[in-house]
């Protein structure tokens, strides 16, 4: 064993590229699950963005382009979850997992012809003599600039929330529609609106996977990062600054175990390959032990239907 | 009431349906069981590619379905009864994580034959098998062993059986045979097909000074990684992976089913097939090496092709001893090669590897 080898300024900032993905996702689904809406199809949408910005990426050569692409992907494919559970009243755990099913099917077929291709490179950002700090220029300033929309997003999602009118009014229609809708509130705008900005989200983070951290197309290549990603915004107790933390930890332990094996650490693998797991429970329970605990933060409108008649 | 006769109807119609299939003298029809997307690049591609040559060699004869992504465990026997009772008579069932389940569906299902690949449990009608895939890695190893220039080779693991250790091992041999102070760091990944976790997997052992990497993962996401990073060498597994020709991809071991897939279900037609073990290397065509770039040193790849010529010929085992165990007891004495009951069961690593074998 030789810990030496572990460079810890690139631990950390593999660590914060690994989480990306996974963050921005969470993120959307917690803007989406704030106004009361479970959309289960978190998974379908990141693959359909990976194709989309791929695909765009790859035809226009231009990465930001393929970005947007990936963003509009995943909110078209949010919007067919909207006008299932906001227009037609379909139950949403259930149109969620089919959003997750058809998302696998759709981008599968577009991939047809990607599949081999590499795409335009995305370059990091050069903040000149930044970036030349010993490790923390490594760790902090050498980044793409999808890390640090990632890293903005969160910041300007927890303004949104706290400060703003309309994080307010989103915030209502998630915790009582009925009451929302009485002050002559459009709950069921407000949250197709929701839902496609979890779309557009859950589709960057999707591309960020095909564009950035693999870089290429493969089929199924989320790997279930969208149920992660759905586990965060409850371990993250829908806050985003926990959002974050869990989307770091877990993303970090992923990294971390796979750095430690690669350094032959003396622990049985097994034990490291399901450390973010396990981790994962403990920050649960220890959440929930508390006072107001993680299902206590849950929107109360979370998963219902809401119909002006009612 | 009206549920119960619903019920009734449906389950007098499926007996009807399966009947009638039963009788039927229609196409053949064959079963495909895959552990990930048929678009991998990778192990499934190449499965996909020779389901393809079935039906291109048989026409109207053979109908063929395949179900991808099928997670290993309790899910397969679920996809293996359906296509058993949609009237597959052959069934492939393609990762080594299917053998319980192979088993215990073919137990129920005595008239349709199964073929499980790189198993060891068989029955009347469980069949297996396999490529040495040990012989290409003999040849990595080497190339490998002659390309390090930081003496660390990467090997990124998927799970701990032995047809995986037995490549390390093989890939290793060769490896210190070609440089003798090369050291091996195996990650292990716990999964066939995961693009994201591959690359981190790949770029955690670059970023150690691991220049030569070697995967038995399905997907070409370390290859990326490798190309990302830059002077990193790597090979492709189970496919060509020519898209990264010729650096990072410097060789290949390629599967080739397609032969082996054809006669079996020529076997099943004439009703010839018979149970039994298959275990083709590079002699056969099973085990193709991919063209060696130009990014290898010309006498390098001259050593190589000359070792795949001797492996292929049945002059060299890539196990000949002397060798020792990790553990330093004997294994193998000067010039005593192993037996195949012994690389089947491999659970241990050769001398001069460091880690242990998760259990």
């Amino acid at each position: 064993m030789d810990l030496s080898v572990i460079n810890p300024a690139l631990l950390i900032a593999s660590l914060m590229v690994a989480s990306t993905p996974i963050l921005l996702a969470a993120l959307g689904e917690l803007i989406c699950e704030k106004s009361g809406v479970l959309n289960l199809g978190v998974e379908g949408m990141m693959i359909t963005g990976a194709i989309c910005g791929f695909a765009v990426a790859v035809e226009t050569g231009s990465p930001l382009l393929g970005f947007l692409g990936a963003a509009l992907g995943g909110a078209v494919l949010a919007l067919l979850f909207a006008v299932l559970t906001q227009v037609l009243l379909a139950n949403q755990v259930a149109s969620g997992l089919a959003l997750t099913l058809f998302g696998l099917g759709i981008s599968a077929l577009i991939g047809q012809g990607y599949r081999g291709v590499k795409p335009p490179p995305t370059g990091r950002i050069d903040l000149g003599p930044l970036s030349d700090i010993p490790v923390l220029g490594r760790v902090l300033f050498s980044h793409d600039w999808v890390v640090y929309f990632g890293l903005a997003l969160v910041v300007a999602i927890w303004a949104f929330l706290k400060f703003s009118r309309a994080g307010l009014v989103l915030r209502a229609v998630g915790e009582s529609a009925e009451a929302a809708h009485a002050l002559g509130y459009k709950v069921v705008r407000i949250r197709i609106a929701a839902i496609l900005f979890g779309g557009a989200c859950s589709g960057l983070g999707g591309a960020y996977l095909s564009l950035i951290r693999v870089p290429q197309w493969t089929d199924g290549m989320t790997a279930g990062a969208g149920w992660i990603a759905l586990a965060i915004v409850v371990f993250g107790s829908w806050r985003p600054g926990r959002v974050l933390v869990g989307a770091y930890l877990f993303g970090g332990l992923t990294v971390l175990q796979l750095n430690l094996q690669a350094a032959q650490l003396p622990v049985p693998v097994e034990v490291l390959s399901m450390s973010p797991f396990v981790l994962t429970i403990v920050v649960l329970v220890i959440i929930s032990a508390r006072r107001r605990g993680a299902s206590g933060a849950a929107p109360a409108m979370l998963g219902r239907i809401f119909h002006a008649s009612s | 009431m009206q549920r119960r006769t619903l019920l009734g109807t449906a389950a007098a119609l499926t007996m009807l349906a399966t009947g009638a299939l039963a009788q039927s003298d229609g196409p053949l029809k064959v079963g495909f069981v895959y552990v990930g997307p048929v678009g991998d690049g990778g192990w499934t591609y190449e499965h996909d590619q020779a389901r393809q040559a079935v039906e291109a060699e048989f026409g109207d004869k053979v109908e063929t379905m395949y179900q991808e992504s099928v997670p290993e465990g309790a899910d397969a026997e679920r996809v293996l009864t359906q296509m058993a009772l949609s009237g597959a008579k052959l069934i492939f069932t393609t990762s080594f994580g299917y053998m319980d389940p192979t088993v215990n569906v073919a137990a129920k299902f005595p008239d349709v034959k199964f073929e499980h690949a790189t198993g060891y449990k068989r029955a009347d009608n469980i069949g297996t098998y396999s490529a040495r895939f040990y012989e290409g890695r003999a040849i990595q190893g080497h190339i490998a062993g002659k390309l390090t220039k930081t003496n660390k080779v990467g090997y990124i693991g998927s799970f701990p059986i032995p047809e995986v250790i037995r490549g390390i091992n093989s890939a290793y041999i060769h490896a210190k045979k070609a440089n003798p102070d090369v050291t091996f760091n195996v990650v292990w990944a716990y999964t066939w097909f995961d693009p994201a976790k591959e690359a981190d997997a790949a770029t955690a052992l670059i970023e150690q000074g691991n220049d030569v990497i070697l995967q038995h993962t399905d997907s070409t996401a370390p290859q990326a990684a490798a190309e990302k990073a830059g002077n990193v060498y790597t090979f492709g597994q189970a496919s060509d992976m020519a898209e990264y020709k010729p650096a990072p991809r410097v060789s290949s071991i390629i599967d080739n089913w397609a032969p082996y897939y054809i006669e079996r279900v020529a076997a099943v037609m004439d009703g010839t097939w018979e149970s039994d073990d298959t275990w083709g290397g590079i002699d056969s065509g099973m085990v193709g090496i991919g063209e060696i770039t130009d990014a290898v040193p010309a006498d390098v790849k001259a050593e190589a092709l000359a070792l795949k010529d001797r492996i292929a010929s049945g002059e060299y085992h890539p196990f000949t001893g002397p060798l020792k165990k990790q553990d330093g007891s004997d294994w193998l004495a000067e010039g005593e090669t192993a037996d195949d009951g012994t690389l089947l069961g491999m659970d241990f690593y050769v001398e001069g590897l460091t880690g242990e074998i998760p259990n």
